[in-house]
């Protein structure tokens, strides 16, 4: 099960959990770490996973962090696809899976509106969207050949604030960053940015307290927070009801040109 | 928040929590849209999440700042919705995409899809999970046509095929008509009719503009003479049949066998129909073997009863075997069909035609088998919906066809319960998905001699030419070409190339020569393979017990 530590993340994890119950989750987590995720999470990850005894699986694209990839050496599409993409196609390679659980929502963007409960990939990860198998009533096709693989994604049909609903409904826990607080923040091309240890300040930028939090989690540089009043559960739901914007919106790769998201899926992204 | 005082604060929360607890009770709506290319059902869905405020302000903007619109109003809703870029350039939606909204009442997802001619199977994909089929015409090119245009009684048909509890016809394009009640009149004649015959048992008729936004959420002022619902009031309030499929027999698929330890053992699966009690007593299929429901186990404690469409863990009192693929059903309720052959309606996906004769693995609830496709009963015209010859099944052809499975399947009929009627047909060499199955009913079990020779190029049944007219008559009668190439024109030193040469046009040769030389049949295998059958099961018992007991030469 790809595991993101975000919210989606938690939810999903809490259904594999009912799904086994009274066993245990048959198949390891598995974590795609860029190097540049939030500390919050990384602490949150390690301590949620030995709570609930599931077996954790870090993998880290360490020739290309050691290479010094960053989103302001490569850009953020190339960025993405060494430390994410290619991190995880060669973890699910090195582990053998020829499935993995992700909790990717339809909602979330035009191209993943498209996509399917089981997604299939060629055997170089690859999504086609024109060779997708059809899936009618709950009958899902999950038959491979070698080499091919299957992204599972149980959360297809949950909006965002479905997942919100259920994370207070059963109350899960989820990482803090989530949950508005005052944080050291910059202004960046309109982005509030966190600001983080061994972060270079650009000319001219300040830091300044701010009552913020993340409404998606990502990378430290490419994932911007909100101002938000919204220290609980109830109140982020509030929060929510009344927002129009979406919420990748934040999220600096789905921007960088039109149907980006589309090309990242088809070359093996998540 | 935090500067509220505390009273006004906690009754804030209370009611706040109760909105909460509302939601998560929320009901919720699938529903699936057809239409072709300039029906306007992109522009329709798009009003219904603009109007219903699902479309965020960013990406409206981005809508607004696109330099596609092909819409003819201020915004092109449609762009909402047509995800891939293949659409955005070509402007057709190509696949089935799915969207969600809500409103107070209830919680709604949308299967888009498209409504070209060669993608009757997107249709069948999203209808296939529907509550509601939104079916819609064109007002305008009714008017120019004086009639409903294939596509309309194409989907209707579908949706009929698929057991869509509710269908009905938004009458698009109104604003081009003159808001006419006349217009509308006749074209909800013409689709009363249609749905009459398809015996469509819930249907509404709505006149709608997309682009103007008339009767979608807002009432039309456009349209004083109609007095029905909007669209969108027509979807909040028609009944879910939900609880049809909980009041029923009890089915429980068995999906997986629970053992985190030696002291517990469970059979975890999906309630598909019916309700399951603790103390129940229940039957274990195919086995037969019946036991009582100790209990139903979930993460949250123990439930005294759990229905359709709840997924559990079911502890039974004795140690029965029971695994994936096998069910449990009520002891005293109606049992499934038992049958390893039946008949059902084929929505076929894929470009590799179906042809009689053809082996596919069938996946029926969690129970995955072999299936052979015996016989095309005939296809269905989908534009007029009537029966037509049919000798293949191309991509989008619908028919009815007969199977034989290796394992017996546990069904009932579609029209009963779609999850206990439903399969898919998946080719065993590439793994695609080619087609869809609606059972309608068991038929009667192939012989077993003709099963076995589903695969033969040459059956050799020794001396016993009475077998070998019954078998060539019931692989004809399964659609298998077949013929007995004992004719005395044909010496045996020719058998092998006649053999090979059948073969090319799938023909199955069937001698029953008393003897024949190892070098002729030392050929014949090579041109046949595994082919070669020298001897069938029950054969020399004859195939239908028609024969009588005639000398063998």
């Amino acid at each position: 099960m790809l595991y993101s530590i975000g919210k989606d993340s938690s939810v999903m994890l809490r259904l594999a959990q009912k799904a086994f119950y009274p066993g245990k989750i048959p198949f390891p987590l598995l974590h795609i770490d860029t190097s540049y995720k939030f500390p919050e999470m990384i602490s949150f990850r390690d301590s949620y996973a030995k709570e609930i005894g599931a077996e954790l699986i870090v993998h880290r694209n360490e020739a290309a962090i050691a290479d010094g990839a960053s989103p302001w050496k490569l850009g953020t599409q190339n960025c993405c696809g060494a430390l994410k993409t290619r991190s995880l196609l060669d973890a699910l390679e090195e582990g053998g899976f020829d499935a993995a659980f992700g909790g990717a929502r339809r909602d979330e963007e035009k191209s993943r509106a498209k996509e399917r409960v089981y997604s299939f990939r060629d055997a170089a990860g690859q999504w086609d969207p024109k060779n997708q198998r059809p899936e009618l009533w709950s009958l899902y096709n999950s038959r491979l050949r070698k080499g091919e693989s299957i992204r599972v994604f149980p959360l297809s049909n949950w909006t965002e604030l479905d997942i919100w609903l259920y994370l207070y409904a059963e109350q899960i826990p989820i990482v803090p960053l989530y949950y508005a607080e005052d944080r050291l923040a910059v202004i960046r091309g309109g982005m509030i940015t966190l600001v983080h240890e061994g972060m270079r300040l650009l000319p001219g930028e300040k830091p300044e307290l701010m009552k913020v939090r993340m409404r998606s989690l990502g990378c430290v540089p490419c994932t911007g927070a909100i101002r938000s009043e919204a220290e609980t559960l109830p109140e982020i739901i509030e929060e929510l009801i009344g927002f129009r914007r979406s919420e990748r919106e934040g999220r600096a790769i789905d921007h960088d040109e039109e149907g980006s998201m589309e090309l990242k899926k088809r070359e093996g992204y998540f | 928040m935090s500067t509220l005082p505390s009273a006004e604060r906690s009754a804030n929360e209370t009611r706040f929590r109760a909105f909460l607890d509302s939601h998560l009770e929320q009901e919720m709506l699938r529903f699936t849209t057809a239409g072709s290319v300039d029906d306007g059902k992109s522009t329709l869905i798009g009003r219904l999440l603009h109007d219903t405020k699902s479309v965020y302000e960013d990406q409206l903007a981005s809508i607004r700042a696109s330099r596609v619109n092909r819409s003819g109003g201020a915004v092109d809703l449609s762009l909402l919705t047509d995800g891939l870029k293949a659409e955005r350039e070509q402007g057709i939606t190509i696949d089935v995409a799915y969207r969600y909204f809500s409103t107070a009442k209830r919680k709604f997802i949308i299967a888009d899809t498209p409504g070209h001619e060669q993608y009757t199977r997107n249709m069948a994909t999203g209808a296939s999970t529907a509550d509601v089929a939104i079916v819609l015409i064109d007002a305008k090119a009714f008017q120019r046509a004086g009639e409903l245009l294939p596509q309309s009684r194409r989907h209707t048909y579908i949706a009929s095929l698929l057991r869509i509890p509710h269908v009905v016809a938004a009458i698009n394009k109104m604003d081009l008509v003159d808001y006419s009640a006349e217009v509308f009149d006749k074209i909800s004649a013409e689709f009363a009719a249609l749905a009459k015959r398809l015996g469509l048992k819930s249907v509404e008729v709505i006149p709608v503009s997309a682009l103007a936004g008339d009767n979608v959420v807002e009432h039309s002022t456009n349209m004083g003479w109609y007095r029905g619902p909007t669209l969108l009031e027509y979807l909040e309030t028609v009944p879910l049949t939900i609880r049809e499929a909980a009041d029923g027999p009890l089915r429980f698929p068995v999906q997986l066998v629970v053992r985190p330890n030696a002291e517990f053992r469970g059979f975890a699966g999906r309630v598909e129909r019916g309700e399951v009690r603790a103390g129940m007593r229940v039957k274990a299929l195919p086995s037969g073997r019946v036991t009582t429901v100790k209990s139903i186990v979930t993460y949250d404690g123990e439930l005294s009863v759990a229905s359709f469409p709840l997924s559990v863990t079911l502890e039974l009192e004795d140690e029965i075997d029971l695994s994936r693929g096998e069910m449990l059903i009520g002891e005293n309720q109606n049992a499934p069909r038992v049958s390893s052959a039946f008949r059902a309606m084929v929505v076929w996906m894929h470009e590799q035609p179906l042809v009689a004769g053809q082996t596919y693995l069938a996946k029926h609830t969690t129970r995955t088998v072999r299936a052979a496709a015996r016989r095309i009963a005939y296809g269905v015209d989908i534009q007029s919906t009537e029966q037509r010859e049919c000798s293949q099944l191309q991509m989008n052809d619908i028919a009815e066809v007969e199977f034989d499975t290796s394992l017996p399947l546990f069904f009932d009929a579609y029209a009963a319960n779609r999850e206990m009627g439903a399969l898919i047909l998946i080719d065993p060499v590439t793994n695609a998905t080619v087609g869809a199955a609606m059972i309608i009913d068991a038929v009667e079990p192939l012989g077993k001699s003709a099963t076995q020779a589903a695969g033969a190029v040459f059956v050799w049944l020794r001396g016993l030419p009475d077998e070998a007219v019954a078998l060539r008559d019931a692989l004809r009668s399964s659609g298998r070409a077949a013929v007995i190439v004992d004719d005395p024109l044909i010496p045996e030193a020719s058998l092998p190339g006649v053999v090979r040469a059948l073969q090319l046009v799938d023909v199955k040769a069937i001698s029953a020569r008393p003897s024949l030389g190892a070098s002729t049949v030392a050929a014949i295998q090579e041109v046949a393979g595994e082919g070669y059958i020298e001897s069938l099961e029950g054969a020399s018992k004859c195939l239908d017990g028609s024969s009588n007991s005639r000398e063998t030469q």
